[in-house]
This record gives structure tokens, sequence and C-alpha cells, in this order.
């Protein structure tokens, strides 16, 4: 294991994803979604990932939460190789790594009830009975915002703002250590997005989360990222705080992301004139 | 000269136990030949109830209950049927969200071109590839053969979209409505496939009405902006002076919710709160008595609450609803 200055929480080396063409049988071409890509992430820090669509942002999340088995490399979690773990030992760290989705209406069972909802992940994790499962949901409702009233509302009647806040608090609900937040504000409204930024913000420092914010919004991972990293075909190019890759970018990948901010092409950028 | 005027246009919803709700009230504008308008709302606010209403194309449960829209001298809501599958397409051509929705998956791009002018005109083979030859290549110089030999899977995101700007344009209409083209697409096609748009209007002079929730992208793009909230036109007015001097309280909300970006190399405000508008949009069904953003206005008093504020343009050009400015 390298050393770095700060213990990490997550550390990841050399991480390879391949897939073989399927869609012609007996192909050989290989698509590589991730090439040998490393990156560490200290706990309690906001790492935000982007990358145009199809850079492998996606294909990354699944890896390191043990959905997807990378082809190659290491990825460092709580002092063991999650790549070498076998399903069962896999499923003691699942618990530990969750993902919050952007579409919070498909991510969501229509059928179940935000109770439900909430209770589900410590069914199935086996972590107390009926009562106990149901006090710590309602608990966790109300530290995404939303009120104890609202347990048993279906999802169809929630609003999209508070669907992902529904999301968020499933993803807390067994108390992770790293939350992967795959485009998790991108469906959102922007007044709703500042809302659900801000949630997120309260939620890191009241759990001592960590954060992997995927996100195609440049100014947002630069508002929520302590480093951004940015992917382009599968490699991570660039990695620093977020000033830097803005004002001093040294990848080309980099250049055109920060050329393509919407509204950067006006000076000043419109918000800072209010 | 405007080519679409809308007047007072209110349109509801009823549900199947006859509960009606307001979706649009009361809202007027004008666009002007080869003008870009962008009208920003987020969910809920109408935004897609009023593009649709503009080709008379709202669902069954849809009414128009007031208003008119006159396109090109014509009353769009007294024409017959006939005269709206001219309107449909033809003058008016319509570009949804979802590019990949809206296009057939196992027919060729160019064949799917060439239906939407053998619904409005008579042309020959040979007329009818050269027409479908012209729109393509409008949007895509460099390949234009390709693409027309295509399917919709063979292609990005980017490339489908620019595929229905080529369908919109193909009977050369003189008004395209744009209802989220960019939603699902990253920051750099974002850019590619608005600046397609802007050429459009450069080499055609077509108008355009840009919907989004993004402020952001209409800045540098937009020649006026119309915002709505709940249904109503909250401000109205060149770009610039809505985006960067916004009367409106709900507009300088909104545009003070966006994450603000480091000036220089230097300035760290990163994971700091955000300015948030309080509350959340009003139910179409229980709409506030006065002015919409009422309840949620930091600016408001007594007046606010009780009727709603009538349009007023203090600046030339640039109209607002709010008692603030003496509406």
């Amino acid at each position: 294991m390298r050393c770095t200055r700060m213990p990490s929480l997550i550390q990841v080396e050399h991480l390879v994803k391949r897939y073989s063409g399927r869609r012609v049988p007996g192909s050989r071409e290989v698509m590589s979604a991730l090439n040998d890509v490393s990156f560490s992430l200290a706990p309690g820090r906001t790492l935000a990932l982007v990358g145009e669509s199809g850079s492998g942002k996606s294909t990354l999340a699944l890896c390191l939460a043990g959905l997807e088995r990378p082809t190659s490399g290491r990825i460092w979690f709580g002092g063991r190789d999650i790549v070498a773990l076998d399903e069962k030992e896999l499923r003691t760290v699942r618990p530990q790594i969750q993902l919050v989705f952007q579409d919070p209406v498909s991510s969501l069972n229509p059928r179940f009830t935000a109770l439900e909802i909430l209770r589900e992940p410590l069914i199935v994790q086996r972590s107390g009975g009926r009562r106990e499962t149901s006090e710590s949901a309602l608990a966790m409702l109300e530290s995404v915002g939303l009120s104890r009233e609202m347990a048993s509302r279906g999802v169809g009647e929630f609003s999209g703002g508070q669907r992902q806040r529904l999301a968020i608090a499933r993803a807390l609900s067994l108390a992770p250590k790293l939350v992967i937040l795959d485009e998790a504000l991108s469906a959102l409204d922007c007044s709703v997005q500042a809302q659900i930024a801000n949630l997120l913000l309260e939620l890191q420092s009241s759990f001592a989360l960590t954060y992997l914010f995927i996100t195609h919004d440049l100014a947002m991972a630069a508002h929520l990222g302590d480093e951004i990293a940015v992917m382009d075909r599968g490699r991570v190019v660039e990695q620093g705080v977020p000033e830097k890759i803005l004002h001093t970018p040294e990848q080309e990948a980099t250049r055109r992301l920060v050329a393509a901010i919407p509204g950067s092409n006006v000076t000043p950028r419109l918000p800072r004139a209010l | 000269m405007s080519i679409l005027e809308v007047r007072n246009l209110s349109v509801r919803y009823f549900s199947h136990t006859g509960v009606a709700s307001s979706a649009i009230m009361d809202v007027s504008f004008d666009v002007r030949p080869g003008e870009i308008l962008g009208m920003l709302g987020e969910s809920g606010s109408g935004k897609s109830t009023l593009a649709a209403s503009l080709l008379r194309l709202l669902p069954a449960n849809g009414k128009i209950q007031q208003g008119s829209i006159l396109f090109e001298g014509r009353d769009v809501l007294q024409a017959e049927l006939r005269e709206l599958e001219i309107i449909r397409g033809k003058r008016i051509a319509l570009i949804n969200q979802e590019p990949s929705a809206a296009l057939h998956p196992t027919m060729r791009i160019g064949d799917q071109v060439g239906e939407v002018l053998a619904a409005h005109e008579y042309l020959g083979k040979r007329a009818r590839r050269e027409r479908i030859q012209q729109a393509l290549s409008a949007v895509f110089p460099a390949e234009t053969e390709r693409i027309s030999f295509s399917y919709p899977h063979q292609l990005s995101g980017g490339q489908r979209q620019r595929v229905l700007i080529a369908q919109a344009i193909a009977c050369g209409p003189s008004l395209v409505v744009a209802d989220e083209p960019t939603a699902s697409l990253d920051p750099t096609t974002q850019r590619e496939v608005l600046s397609v748009f802007q050429g459009l209007r450069q080499k055609f002079g077509l108008a355009i009405i840009l919907i989004t929730h993004n402020p952001l992208l209409l800045a540098g793009l937009a020649d006026r902006v119309l915002i709505l909230y709940a249904g109503r036109v909250a401000e109205i007015g060149p770009t610039e002076s809505v985006l960067s001097t916004p009367m409106h309280p709900y507009t300088r909300a909104l545009l003070r919710c966006l994450p603000p970006l480091p000036c220089s190399a230097d300035e760290v405000n990163r994971k700091t709160m955000l300015p948030v508008i309080s509350g959340d949009a009003p139910n179409s069904a229980l709409l506030p008595q006065g002015c919409r953003f009422e309840p949620r206005c930091p600016d408001r008093f007594e007046a606010c609450g009780k009727r709603e504020p009538a349009a007023v343009s203090p600046n030339n050009g640039h109209t607002v609803c709010c008692f603030k400015f003496g509406g």
C-alpha cells in the first residue's frame, strides 16, 4: 500500500474495468470503461468526479459500491481489498458504501410508502425488530428535513426534491461511511438543487460522511467538492482543488469542461451581479 | 411586428372527478421574427403546458379557458383542424426533451426526416431526397450522408437531438418551440446543440422559444427571457436586463440559488450554505389568493396576499408583475 499523508477511507489503485463486446456473438471487441484509475479519499471529505458522458464515472461508482467486478486493480476500504472479497464477505462491506442515483422516480419503489422504503435496508441487513427499524426510519426521515407525518405517504405523493431527500435517507439508514452521489442533483430544479446541496453539507458534518460526488455540473462540483477529479475516456486525467481546476486547468479535457460551464461565456457570471 | 401574440392565456386541467387546477393563468407575450425567447420556469410552472397550447396539443383533460393566440395573423384557437395541421410541424415546429423517445428505433434517420416532409408537402422522390439532404446538412454539415443512413441507436444523444432539430426545420417553419432540448445532455454537448440553434436563427431567421429550467443556459443566447412562476409571468425583458438586474423577488432568489464559481484561483468559498427559497412551489389545485410568490417572498407586504399584481414596465421593455414596482 502506498504511503499517504492522511489516512484514507478508500484508496483505489490501478483500477481497470473492461467490457467485452457481447452485442456480436464471438466478437473480440473490448471496451475499456476504466483504464488504470487511482485515487484516495480521506474520511469526511468530498471528491467531486466530473467528465463527459461515457468517461467512466458511473462504472467507477458501480465498482466502488461492489455492484460491478473490476477486471483488475485494488480498492482498499477499511483495511481490506474489496476486489478480492467473495460475495459473502462483500455483503458485509456494501452497507458501508451507499449510492444515491440521479432519478428519484425510478430509484424508489412506487408501491412503497416512505416508511417501507426506509425500513427495507434495515430489514435486509436484519438490524432490529419491527419497532426498532420503524423508529430509526422515522428518525432518518426527520434528519433529511421531512416530517414524521409523511411516513405513511406513497412515493407518488412527494415532490421531486422530497423524493431525492427520501433516496438520501434510505442511503443513510445503514450508517454508511462512504456515500456515492451519482448525478444526485442533476434532475432537480435549480432552487431544489440548492436545498439538497445544503442538506448534503449538513448531513456530511453531522454524520461525518465521506462523499464521492459524480456530476456534469462543474459549478456544483466546485461548490461541494474539497477536490475535483476529471475523468476522460476511462482515466482520471487531472485532480486538484476546485480553484486550481477551474482557473489553471492543465489538461485538454478539463479545459473543455470549464469552457462548457453554462453562463461562463458571459462575464461576469450572472449570480455574481446580484 | 410579432409573429406570435399570446394574450391573457389561461389553461386548466380537469381531473376525472371534475376538480379543476389552474396550469397557466393570464399569460401574455410576443415573439418577434428571428428572435430567441427564453422561457424559464421550474417544474410545475406551466412551461410545457404553454408550449403544448401554442399548437393546441393539450391532453384531453386540458382546456384553454380564455385568451387568444395569434400566429402570423391567424387565430390558432379558432382555427379548424385542416388549418391547424398546416400550422403544426410546418409553420410551428415542436422539439421535445427526450430525443430517444421521439425517434423510431428501426427507421433510418433520413427516412424519418422524410416522413415529416411527406406529411406536409407533395414531393417527388428526388425532390424529397434533396430536401432531406438540405435539412440534415444544416445540422450536420460534415457528415450528412453517414447520418442519413444511420439508425438512432448508432448516434450519440447530442446527434439525436440534432436529428430532431433537422426534422423541425425540414418544412421551413418560422417558429420552433424547443421544450428542454438539452436537459439530458452533458454540458459540452449542450453547448454544441445550443450553438446549432444560434446558427439556425442566423441562417434562416428562425424564431425560437427555448424552454428551460436553467437560467445560465439562456445567458448569451436568448434575446429576451420570460420567467414563469406557478403558471404566471413573473417577469419578461431583455436577457441581460432580467438576468443581471432582476426585478421580481422570485427571479432574484432563483439566481442566488446557483452555486457561485470561484472568481480567481485563490478565492475559496466552497462548502458554504447556498441561499434557498423557503418553502415549496404552490400546488396548482390550491393557489394563494394574491401574488403566487407571496408565501415564499422575502419582500412581501400587506397588499401581496390580497390580489394579484398587474404587469408594469418600469424599464424600457422590462416588464414585471410585482407590487414593489407598482403592479
